[in-house]
């Protein structure tokens, strides 16, 4: 495997648990109370924080664990970091558009923090589900 | 739309033949990972023009000695 391979599984792991973690906090503490009520905002930056902090800390651990790992980088791992950032860009997008449209609609705060926030992990996410897929299969080819 | 490439290569037997070079050393010799060498050899990736070429090069041989591309049929 190599070092961008496992970076792409790093930040899959780290996006994922620290969203899972925002949304189990912010359902407990609505129990009966209305979503938009719920006092979301040092949940959403301590996991937003936390996540990045456990991306850098997991990067260096590797490189703890396993000095001699090669961490070179060449024209396939450029092309599927390409090929992942282009396909998480796209729910970069559509948050920022999402949250237009709902600021201009105004809706409550809660929802347009949380539209941004929700794509935000999804393009983490999907760009990262794609850089693996293509790692253990095959570029494709248009 | 997003297809399997059609181009097949030699480049296992052609190592083999050259002392059985490993993939780590033809991934040296041409600069990517030994991860590139292996995913061009099973096809899953198609390398560039220059660096099918610096294959080619190493395990010296011509270009259409390592890669083949199966012939257009013809209506």
């Amino acid at each position: 495997m190599t070092h961008e391979e496992k970076r792409a599984w790093i930040m899959l792991v780290t996006a994922v648990l620290a969203y899972a973690a925002y949304v189990v906090v912010v359902l407990r503490r609505a129990g009966d109370t209305a979503l938009t009520d719920v006092p979301y905002a040092g949940a959403l930056l301590w996991t937003v924080g936390g996540a990045i902090v456990a991306n850098i800390v997991l990067e260096i651990g590797l490189g703890v664990v396993n000095p001699r790992a090669s961490r070179a980088k060449d024209v396939r791992d450029r092309e599927i970091g390409r090929l992942g950032d282009h396909v998480g860009q796209a729910f970069v997008v559509i948050g920022a558009v999402s949250a237009m449209l709902m600021a201009l609609a105004e809706w409550d705060f809660f929802w347009i923090a949380n539209v941004i926030y929700l794509c935000f992990v999804l393009s983490s996410v999907l760009g990262s589900v794609t850089k693996v897929l293509v790692y253990r299969g095959s570029l494709p080819q248009w | 739309m997003v297809k399997p490439t059609r181009v097949t290569n030699r480049i296992r037997a052609l190592r083999f033949e050259r002392g059985e070079m490993t993939q780590a050393e033809l991934a040296d010799r041409i600069g990517v990972t030994r991860q590139t060498v292996i995913a061009i050899e099973q096809g899953r990736y198609s390398p560039s023009l220059e660096m099918a070429f610096r294959i080619a090069h190493v395990l010296g041989v011509r270009l259409d000695d390592v890669f083949q591309y199966p012939e257009e049929e013809t209506p």
